[in-house]
């Protein structure tokens, strides 16, 4: 990837990532962080990981932040109005968080970390390539994944939904019989 | 002509800074919780470049198991945000204090 | 069948043991359930069970050769090391007498109590106790060792503290409980110590029991030095149990338990548990002519001390029970001046007319309705008949009329005083028994005779006891009457059978000074009826004069009357400071300022701590997010130190 490209998808992401933290409304803060998805995006595939690259325009970008967009929608958030206080937490917060950032710099960038490159072996990336290794070495994690996607879905349905009537009454009656005990 | 490596990690750890600081400042959970995805996708460049360098395919499967876990993680907190709003009408931080001694 | 019964194996002496213990247990578990009736038999029946076995014991004793004994082992008990005790009683003609003693009076006194303790509540508990008392003293008396022995010695400090405090719920009574416990309890130190100097004396030797033949086949160990410890000890250890000079006090104070148990315990049987133990030990007394000296001298003086109590007290139990003190002094005088079966000669009498007149007080105290100053009794000799007459056949005892037991055996006691050397003691006692005569009759003109100054709401109440108690009276009236004819002066008839019986054990009494026994009986004798005669003319002929003297001696009589100050003393030098030390430094200083104080100050202080630590704990989400972006902070700063050298 030409370097030129890398300094704007760098400058794109890191502009939109601030507006993600800095947007009052929470739909201008969706709507930022689908940017930032997006750059990170072309940032994979101008490392070879063209699959990866894809899948997170499609199913991040695509599929959870419309996810996040319908929740928004749901719930009617407005933006936030006024000063929300926590000055502590807000000076204290951002002076650790730019001593973590230091910090990881210093390990991170120094010359140890320098990695020979030898170049990409032909199909790199691909999905053939990924799906060798994912369905050989990383089979087990597959698997688990899959049951973790199944729980997921039956737990955010249980979550979600409204309880019906009878139910109502139930959880009514076990709250009376709980404080009449509590009482005693 | 590769990108080098340094300033991948430079922007894969600025993004996760910036994601840490909004996770700390925001009151609204949402945000909070977008703070959150801002941060596992700055890991997720950082898996990609290394593992590019290292001429292994390991990094972009844990990148592809990371997308999967973030979805349905996505999916349940979002479940419960929904419940949670439906009990107190409210999404802002402060008036979720239950687990306040 | 008299054959078998008679050749029953020796092991049949643990029947001595197991009715008292019988007794015990069903008194303990059933006694409540089953009611009076059932007590009222087993109480009393174990006992005289008890006394039919020490009977047989007694006849088997007869058979067997002189200087014979039974033995049975029970249970192996103490094996550590080279050194070992076992469970085994031993029957010879010494503690032959005293089973007898024990079993028969104490037998006679369990009926008695059927009809004392009638209208009490706790009837059950009452002859649980005394039958666990019983069995403590036959434990005593029966043991063939000094470790037993001193099972036996504690359990009847226990039993005496049960019973003195037997109506606890009167916070006085169960403070004299407490004190008799405690009084005893240092006296139980000295005998510790003293058994503790004889296995140490013995183990040097390559001995390692305390068994009584063993420890009288090794007696040559035994220097003049460590002979006269172990003795002294031993005999603190007496001074205690058999209320002598100094730890005497807690007998007087134990009048409060009810009179039967004064008879039984304070009389009769435990309070001679300290002469026993010197006549056990015979020997090794006999090593320590110092030793023997103390003992026979503190006999002497606690007799003649608390006679002189004795003579002003207006309590009829109370001058009993200094009474008692006295003739202990003088059971102490004759082993201490080597006349062994003198002193357990006295210890036999003395249980008949002790018991005796403790009985016949409960019996005037029944008929009285619980009062006991004589000052308001008098002329009872017609309302109670058969107490007055058993009363007067017991006092004739304890005066040493002749003919009667208490004659015999103070003559026997005074003239080994005399014949062993010790002059000066010889005549406090004989000043002692004037003072004996002059304070018993006191006690029968005051109470029986004279103008009756007996509360009118009293005279309705006023009978003779029932069957139960008087049959025992009558039956112990007998026997201190005929009981001392068992040991007569050497010469008359069959002569002094009881030392004879008893020479196997306790040796041959050898005199060292010569003297006519019948001059010393003369000049006892007069002296006691001397006694008496000043006691008839105080209180017969003139009945004024008692309280002329009290007015002109005022303050000697007071002294006398405070029992010389002694118990305040005590209280001064000893309790105070104790209950001072206890309740000021350990109590409050000690335990509740430091100890609680300091775990109550932990506790404040990890509550204290706690509220400040949850203070953390805000349920803000984002808190806890920024405390662990400086956890990632530290952790990456490690890896970089690391990273870097």
């Amino acid at each position: 990837m030409p370097i030129a490209l890398f300094w704007f998808l760098a400058a794109v992401s890191l502009i939109s990532a601030f507006g993600v933290v800095l947007q009052r409304n929470p739909l201008h803060c969706l709507l930022a962080l689908i940017v930032t998805l997006l750059a990170i995006a072309v940032l994979f595939i101008g490392e070879d990981a063209t699959v990866v690259g894809f899948l997170q325009a499609i199913v991040y970008a695509g599929a959870i932040m419309v996810l996040f967009l319908f929740v928004i929608w749901l719930l009617n958030l407005r933006a936030e109005m006024g000063p929300t206080g926590h000055l502590g937490l807000k000076l204290f917060g951002t002076i650790a968080v730019a001593a973590m950032f230091a910090e990881l710099m210093a390990f991170l960038l120094p010359p140890h970390l320098q990695i020979k490159f030898a170049g990409h072996a032909a199909g790199y990336g691909s999905i053939d390539s990924l799906s060798q290794t994912l369905f050989s070495e990383y089979l087990v994690a597959f698997e688990v994944t899959s049951v973790l996607l199944l729980v997921a879905v039956i737990g955010a349905v249980a979550l979600a939904r409204r309880s019906t009537a009878s139910e109502i009454q139930e959880h009514a009656a076990d709250n009376a019989r709980k404080e009449r005990s509590a009482a005693q | 002509m590769m990108v080098p490596l340094p300033y991948l990690m430079a922007l894969s750890g600025a993004i996760f800074a910036i994601g840490v600081l909004g996770f700390l400042t925001r009151r609204n959970i949402l945000v909070m919780f977008m703070s959150v995805e801002l941060m596992l996708n700055a890991v997720n460049l950082a898996f990609i470049a290394l593992g590019s360098r290292l001429g292994t395919m390991d990094g972009q499967v844990i990148v592809f198991f990371v997308m999967t876990v973030a979805a349905a993680e996505a999916a349940v907190g979002l479940a419960i945000i929904i419940s949670i709003f439906r009990g107190r009408e409210t999404v802002h931080a402060d008036d979720l204090t239950l687990l306040r001694w | 069948m008299v054959t078998t019964v008679v050749n029953l194996p020796s092991s049949a002496l643990a029947l001595i043991l197991l009715f008292p213990a019988l007794g015990v247990l069903f008194n303990l578990f059933f006694g409540a359930r089953l009611g009076r009736r059932a007590v009222s038999i087993v109480g009393p029946g174990v006992m005289f069970l008890a006394f039919a076995a020490a009977t047989w014991a007694l006849v088997r004793l007869f058979m067997l050769p002189p200087g014979d004994a039974l033995t049975f082992t029970l249970w192996p008990w103490i094996e550590a090391g080279r050194f070992h005790v076992e469970l085994a009683l031993r029957a010879d003609t010494l503690s032959g007498v005293m089973i007898m003693i024990v079993t028969g009076v104490g037998a006679f006194i369990h009926l008695y109590s059927v009809g004392y303790m009638a209208h009490d509540e706790d009837f059950a508990r009452f002859f649980t106790y005394m039958n666990l008392f019983a069995l403590s003293m036959l434990i005593l008396v029966l043991a063939s060792n000094l470790l037993m022995m001193f099972v036996g010695w504690e359990g009847v400090g226990l039993c005496s503290y049960l019973l003195i405090a037997f109506w606890y719920t009167n916070p006085q009574f169960a403070y004299n409980g407490r004190k008799a416990f405690i009084v005893n309890r240092v006296g139980d130190a000295g005998f510790i110590l003293g058994m503790l100097t004889i296995i140490s004396v013995l183990s040097r030797g390559g001995v390692w029991t305390l068994d009584f033949p063993t420890i009288q086949a090794h007696v040559a160990l035994f220097t003049t030095g460590t002979a006269t410890a172990a003795c002294l000890l031993l005999f603190m250890g007496a001074t205690g149990k058999s209320a002598q000079i100094p730890l005497y006090v807690w007998l007087p104070d134990a009048m409060v338990g009810p009179t039967p148990v004064s008879a039984l315990i304070h009389a009769a049987t435990m309070v001679t548990a300290g002469v026993y133990m010197i006549a056990r030990l015979n020997f090794l007394f006999m090593l320590s002519p110092d030793a023997m000296t103390v003992v026979a001298t503190v006999g002497a003086l606690t007799a003649f001390f608390a006679g002189t109590i004795a003579i002003v007290q207006p309590d009829i139990k109370k001058v009993l029970a200094y009474s008692t003190i006295s003739q202990l002094g003088y059971m102490f005088l004759g082993v201490g001046s080597g006349a062994f079966a003198a002193g357990i000669f006295h210890v036999m009498t003395h249980a008949f007319f002790k018991g005796l007149l403790f009985l016949c007080a409960g019996s005037v105290i029944h008929a009285m309705g619980g009062e006991q100053d004589m000052t308001k009794m008098g002329a009872l000799r017609k309302h109670l008949p058969i107490t007055f007459w058993t009363m007067l056949i017991a006092t004739l005892a304890i005066s040493a009329v002749p003919g009667f037991s208490g004659y015999f055996s103070k003559d026997l006691i005074l003239e080994g005083a005399y014949e062993s050397g010790h002059v000066w003691l010889w005549g406090l006692g004989v000043l002692t028994a004037g003072i004996t005569g002059f304070y018993m009759f006191r006690l029968i003109f005051m109470t029986f005779f004279g103008e009756s100054r007996v509360e009118p709401e009293k005279l309705h109440h006023l009978h003779e006891s029932p069957p139960s108690m008087t049959i025992p009276l009558v039956v112990l009236a007998i026997a201190s009457a005929i009981g001392g004819w068992v040991g007569l002066p050497k010469g008359l008839l069959w002569g002094d059978a009881f030392a004879r019986f008893l020479s196997p054990v306790v040796g041959n009494f050898r005199p060292g000074v010569e003297a006519s026994t019948l001059g010393l009986s003369v000049v006892a004798t007069g002296v006691g009826m001397l006694g008496i005669l000043l006691a008839y003319v105080c209180y017969i002929r003139m009945p004024g004069l008692p309280m002329i003297v009290a007015w002109r001696a005022k303050s000697l009589y007071q002294v006398l009357l405070d029992k010389y100050y002694i118990d305040e003393f005590y209280n001064l030098i000893i309790t105070r400071p104790l209950f001072f030390v206890s309740n000021v430094i350990l109590n409050r200083g000690i335990d509740r300022f430091m100890i609680d104080g300091t775990v109550n100050g932990i506790g404040a202080t990890v509550r204290s701590g706690s509220r400040l630590a949850r203070r953390s704990e805000t349920g803000n989400v984002q808190h806890y997010a920024f405390v662990y972006v400086l956890g990632v902070l530290g952790v990456v700063a490690y890896y970089l130190y690391l990273v870097r050298h």
